[in-house]
């Protein structure tokens, strides 16, 4: 019983990140039919915001001293407006252009950030002790679960309901949704097409920020590249979910984190080393069955 | 296959990129210095990975993601079949016995690998063709990781994440350039085709190409295993150009400069995908000269380190900024209208 809990929480925890790292990703498809490479950057550089630059080796802690009440938002802000700034430095000037010249672009500005940062930073990996009171264990049904496990999916779960209360209630999210829907329709309606794409952007790095500080926590580490594998696996969450599906890029996020779990405990011990390889192996199938993913976004279709 | 009009239309494309080609080794043999003679290798080799992504994405549209996995394949190719049987029971012990006494030359493994590559692509290719757009490009990645995943940790056969060592090491450029100019000629041959002009069809109007009869999974799995194949072959010649593989070698990195390479050229052209390399690569060395120091009289200019990759990223993007379809757009190299009329006589016969 414990350990089945002990599996049960940790593909949760596993999938919150990949599901926040989905819908970040998925929020800005929606609008502008952008893959995002450079997500996992904006990651990587809100953890290096509680840094002061330095390219020694002992990390100087600058805004990680914070109080947590100050920290959270700060960090936050941050994600938010780098990710605000990258639309409106290079993004607003693709608008026309087609979706692989927009990836090519997205993953330039992500090189451009990540060198950035080991400029300021230098490339080897640097410890943080962000909020170390989290990483105590807590017994549940004879199960010991890392409270940061609990915290991770309660935030998860916080955002989730959060954003579903805004895209639904106020008149900000109404017109997201309707340019996620059509864009040209939703324009001709009266919607700001560029209000709506930085909110897009500004909420994806709050949520790239969400990752940043529960990556920090969870590793205790600041490296340039630590953004990557979650976006990597947020990205193929995105395209299983639905591209442009922000309930299908959740669902996938956090079904991702159940297989990859639930292969680590079921593979017999010489094939565990090729989980990834069976995880892969497992987006391909779906991919046949379901090419327009699990829950197709109406618009995204593509026809014929 | 090809009707002979078309071929003497557009051959001048293919001569002028091979001529180009041939001009850079002649540089490089003129210079005469080790680290230029491998950096113009390394450009060979990437102008081979950028064509063969070429036969696939610039005439399918298919952005694909996982081309380099052919590479990795292509790769280890090379180190199954130079490495000395002794050196090989070391580092590779589960290898079969037959492939143990193996010792062939480096052009027979660079060919074997293009089989083998192309025998992967057939198999991955008929399953992954049939999804289209951005499912395409996913299923394509995570061919990638997976035959990454796979050759990271099958330790016996290809030693894991450490690197083989013992694979021949060819110095010589000619290898590569005849290299990369039979993949120039083969992507020409194959967009002139029967088959790529279908292809491009359905890239362009996949309803109306549908109605004409093309079957447009088949067509595509045609240029996956054409593209499958250059990319083995330029990954048995990269592990020849630096002697060790390993599996990290061919992978993210490679995948996303040889993808910038192919759309910053221009992905609709192959002159696009040549020039691509040709372009980046220089301003890559150009960056890492600067980065190195510049003597002017008593003073040494140097960038600090990383201002490579950021100029490099900033580069990409001002130039798809201002050229969203690449540097080439979709047009083709070829002479001059008047010209191409007055020396079709002459160069028709020698094609």
């Amino acid at each position: 019983m414990g350990s089945l809990l002990q599996v049960l929480f940790d593909a949760l925890s596993l999938g919150s990140l990949y599901a926040l790292g989905a819908l970040g990703i998925a929020l800005i498809f929606g609008v502008m039919r952008l893959v995002n490479f450079a997500h996992g950057d904006v990651i990587a550089a809100c953890v290096f915001a509680l840094l002061w630059p330095s390219v020694d080796a002992v990390a100087i802690i600058f805004a990680g001293n914070l109080p947590w009440y100050l920290l959270v938002p700060f960090v936050l802000a941050f994600g938010a407006a780098l990710s605000v700034a990258c639309e409106a430095l290079v993004f607003r000037r693709f608008r026309r252009a087609n979706p692989a010249t927009m990836m090519i672009a997205s993953f330039a500005l992500g090189f451009v950030i990540r060198y950035f940062l080991l400029m300021l930073f230098s490339s080897r990996p640097k410890s943080v002790s962000l909020l170390p009171a989290l990483s105590q264990p807590v017994e549940i049904l004879g199960a010991r679960i890392p409270l940061l496990q609990l915290i991770t999916i309660a935030v998860t779960m916080a955002v989730l309901f959060g954003l579903t209360a805004f895209l639904r209630r106020t008149r900000f999210g109404l017109e997201m949704r309707a340019a996620a829907e059509n864009f040209t329709m939703a324009r001709m309606l009266g919607v700001r097409a560029n209000r709506v794409i930085m909110g897009a952007f500004a909420l994806s790095g709050a949520l790239a920020a969400a990752i940043a500080l529960i990556l920090g926590s969870q590793t205790g580490t600041a490296n340039i590249m630590m953004g990557a594998s979650v976006m990597l696996m947020a990205f193929i969450a995105t395209v299983i979910g639905g591209m442009g599906s922000l309930a299908g890029a959740v669902l996938a996020g956090f079904l991702l984190g159940a297989v990859a779990t639930v292969m680590q405990v079921i593979l017999p011990p010489e094939a565990r080393a090729f989980r990834d390889a069976f995880v892969y192996g497992a987006v391909i199938l779906v991919l046949i069955f379901r090419p327009q993913g699990l829950l197709s976004a109406r618009g995204t279709r593509e026809r014929v | 296959m090809m009707s002979p009009s078309v071929a003497r239309r557009t051959i001048a494309t293919p001569v002028l990129l091979g001529l180009l080609l041939i001009a850079f080794a002649l540089v490089a043999v003129a210079v005469g210095s080790k680290p230029f003679n491998q950096t113009v290798i390394d450009i060979f080799l990437k102008v081979i990975f950028v064509v063969g992504l070429w036969v696939f994405v610039g005439n399918s549209g298919v952005i694909s993601f996982g081309h380099i996995a052919f590479a990795c394949l292509g790769g280890y190719v090379a180190a199954w079949t130079t490495i000395k049987p002794m050196m090989k029971g070391m580092s590779m012990p589960g290898l079969p016995d037959w492939l143990m006494q193996t010792e062939i030359p480096y052009w027979g493994s660079a060919m074997v690998a293009a089989g083998w590559a192309a025998l992967w692509a057939l198999i991955f290719g008929s399953v992954l063709m049939r999804l289209s757009g951005i499912a395409a490009s996913i299923a394509t990645f995570a061919m990638l990781a997976m035959v990454n995943s796979i050759y990271s940790n099958w330790e016996s056969v290809t030693a894991a994440t450490s690197s083989v060592v013992g694979i021949p090491i060819i110095r010589s450029i000619w290898p590569y350039l005849v290299a990369a100019l039979i993949s120039v000629f083969c992507a020409w041959a194959y967009g002139i085709s029967r088959h790529g002009l279908a292809l491009r069809a359905a890239r362009d109007e996949p309803t109306a190409a549908a109605a004409s009869g093309i079957d447009i999974p088949r067509a595509r799995l045609i240029a996956f295993v054409i593209s499958g194949a250059i990319m083995g072959m330029g990954g048995a010649l990269y592990s020849h150009s630096i002697g060790i593989v390993t599996p990290d070698t061919f992978y993210l990195g490679l995948t996303f400069i040889t993808l910038s390479m192919l759309v910053v050229g221009g992905m609709g052209s192959l002159s696009g995908a040549v020039l691509g390399v040709l372009i980046l690569s220089t301003l890559i060395q150009t960056l890492r000269w600067l980065e190195a120091g510049v003597q002017v009289g008593e003073i040494t200019f140097a960038l600090p380190g990383g201002v490579q990759e950021i100029a490099l990223g900033a580069v990409m993007i001002l130039i798809l900024m201002f050229r969203p379809a690449g540097i080439m757009g979709n047009k083709d190299l070829s002479l001059p209208q008047r010209a191409a009329l007055e020396t079709r006589g002459p160069t028709g016969p020698r094609t």
